[in-house]
């Protein structure tokens, strides 16, 4: 499966990444390298081999059920750029 | 013209009732000051890093198993990619090709007596996203900057898929509350919509009858009460019955349902985007579930509303019928169950109080159980005042609207009142006497054969007597006055 100018341009959007037409076209050769790389490995038959989530073979860590407050909420506002009492402002969406 | 049949399923996000967040400590308490509640993981600081709340986990399987589905034994978090303001780290954290729970069922009680199985494609956790308030407009639209709050960010949430089962905006309605009353008997979610605890999306599309086809399904969004889905997916289903009559075609797209205007409203290029690019979050090793937890959590779950309806039928003899209603909303079975504990009487005269009397006053209203005064000594003080004859069950009635309301107590309001039930034979006989010798032309028709015209001096009397007058006690008298 190729990539093309158009995919390249769409996954780019979804990225908010807004690329000249050189830069496109340089990262949908390189997308193609990828996949075509991927290709390489689908040669060899995995029927028997269960999908990998995760590079470390093991369960996830759990925590209790334990509400502890965050001492530097302060902080964690000050990380916005516009703030409003305690609240984050962001400019308009639509 | 061409009959159409509806096809409908929903998407229930719901709130676990963890007392932390999904993937942090930081507190799930609802009201607090915007972003009173947060932490660098919950507002996606550069290098903080997700750990699983494990009685997330447990709640899941509990309401997995509540909803008949299967727990997967390895279950996997994915990313969920998209840019909005709600969301610090540009992905939610939710669970794609491998949920923790899936192919479930629920069964319905329909209005004709018969049951409906509605099948559960999955249940899968995710965290849930902040809250934004719009500034300088009521809505997104026209507004001039929003303000965020993180306190709702990684808060635990379920969704409940159900697989495209429903046929009519009723049965929608009516698995809704069958949910409802799952995740409260479960324990697992307080389930109320005005809080925000509870959410519904739906996936509507049509079919000419007999087509084994699905139409194009739109996706509605925005309904805020269980009433607003009822409605919205009503209307929707007539737009798209015009949008067909008119030779035009669905598009598949998210519409937003205006609940002022009475329509639903196409999202194009606003806020949809379903090009979400799920990968496996790195940041997160596999979910492993052993039996031995599944077992622990099944040995904890609390008693479920189909094992009280079993309960009820048995130890009262109530039917099946009265029993689904008592149990539908647990608060309402939790009332009960502490009336009953508390009533000498037959306990069927609280189930008929319950279910048609304050059942029937809580709709009319449009109110929750816990939106009135009434408490179940309360409920239990004013039967036992028709049971020692204070008052009629009439007044009863009247009475127990006023308790719904004020929160008073029966025999305070019956000393107050003068509502006391007239048992006094002289005093009545008095009473009955005046109202014949004031009525002769009735009086003699009843006694020229009209005997149905007793009623008529019954209802006389109540009405002389406010209701106060003892119903077997008038009738008595009645029969001896009039002979
Ligand atoms: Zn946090």
């Amino acid at each position: 499966m190729a990539i093309n100018i158009a995919d390249a341009r769409h996954v780019a959007d979804l990225a908010r990444l807004d690329l000249t037409e050189q830069e496109l076209a340089t990262y949908t050769e390189q997308l193609n390298q990828i996949l075509d790389y991927a290709q390489e490995l689908e040669q060899v038959n995995t029927d028997k081999v269960e999908p990998t989530y995760h590079s470390v073979a093991a369960g996830t860590a759990l925590r209790e059920d334990k509400a502890v407050d965050f001492p530097n909420q302060a902080g964690i506002l000050r990380n916005g750029p516009e703030v409003s009492g305690t609240s984050f402002v962001v400019p308009r969406i639509l | 013209m061409t009959e159409y049949e509806t096809i409908i399923g929903l998407e229930i996000h719901t709130h676990l009732k963890t007392k932390s967040k999904m993937f942090c400590a930081c507190s799930t308490e609802f009201g607090q000051p915007p972003n009173s509640n947060i932490c660098p993981v919950c507002t996606g600081q550069p290098g903080a890093l997700p750990v699983l709340n494990k009685e997330a986990v447990s709640l899941a399987i509990r309401c997995g198993l509540a909803l008949n589905c299967t727990i997967n034994k390895k279950s996997v978090f994915a990313r969920k990619n998209y840019f909005y303001p709600d969301l610090p780290k540009a992905y939610q954290i939710s669970q794609f090709d491998l949920p923790i729970t899936q192919a479930g069922f629920v069964q319905l009680p329909l209005p004709d007596g018969t049951e409906k199985r509605v099948g559960i494609t999955r249940a899968h956790l995710e965290e849930d996203a902040g809250k934004l308030v719009h500034q300088g407009a009521e809505g997104i639209e026209g507004a001039t900057a929003s303000h965020v709050d993180f306190n709702r960010s990684s808060v635990p949430l379920l969704e409940i898929v159900s697989e495209p089962d429903l046929r009519s905006a009723e049965e929608a309605r009516a698995y809704l509350d069958k949910i409802k009353s799952i995740l409260q008997y479960a324990e697992v979610s307080e389930a109320n919509m005005e809080e925000g605890k509870l959410r519904c999306d739906a996936n509507v599309s049509i079919r000419p009858v007999g087509q084994k086809e699905f139409g194009v399904k739109v996706e509605i969004k925005n309904m805020n009460s269980f009433r607003a889905v009822e409605r919205a997916i009503k209307i929707e289903v007539e737009r798209q019955k015009q949008v067909l009559a008119a030779g035009q075609k669905v598009v598949q797209e998210t519409r937003s349902y205006d609940e002022a205007a009475g329509r639903t409203v196409s999202m194009r290029g606003k806020e949809e985007s379903h090009d979400y690019r799920y990968f496996p979050e790195p940041d997160l090793l596999p979910l492993l579930i052993d039996d031995a937890w599944v077992a622990q959590v099944k040995q904890d779950l609390p008693e479920l509303a189909e094992q009280r309806v079993k309960r009820y039928q048995e130890a009262y003899g109530i039917s099946a019928y009265d029993a689904r209603v008592l149990t539908l909303d647990k608060a309402v079975a939790d009332f009960f169950d502490a009336a009953a504990r508390l009533y000498g009487g037959d306990k069927k005269t609280i189930v008929n109080w319950l279910t048609t009397d304050v059942l029937g006053y809580l709709k009319n209203e449009n109110l929750e159980l816990g939106q009135t005064k009434l408490t179940p000594p309360q409920l239990v003080e004013m039967l036992g005042l028709i049971d020692n004859q204070t008052i009629s069950g009439k007044i009863a009635k009247d009475l127990l609207v006023k308790i719904l309301q004020t929160g008073a107590s029966a025999q305070k309001l019956v000393e107050q009142g003068g509502l006391r039930q007239i048992t006094d034979e002289g005093e009545l006989q008095k009473i009955i006497q005046e109202i014949l010798a004031a009525h002769p032309k009735q009086l003699e028709q009843y006694r020229s054969g009209k005997t149905a015209l007793k009623g008529y001096f019954v209802g006389e009397t109540m009405r002389r007597t406010k209701g106060q007058a003892s119903p077997p006690l008038v009738n008595q008298l009645l029969d001896r006055l009039l002979a």
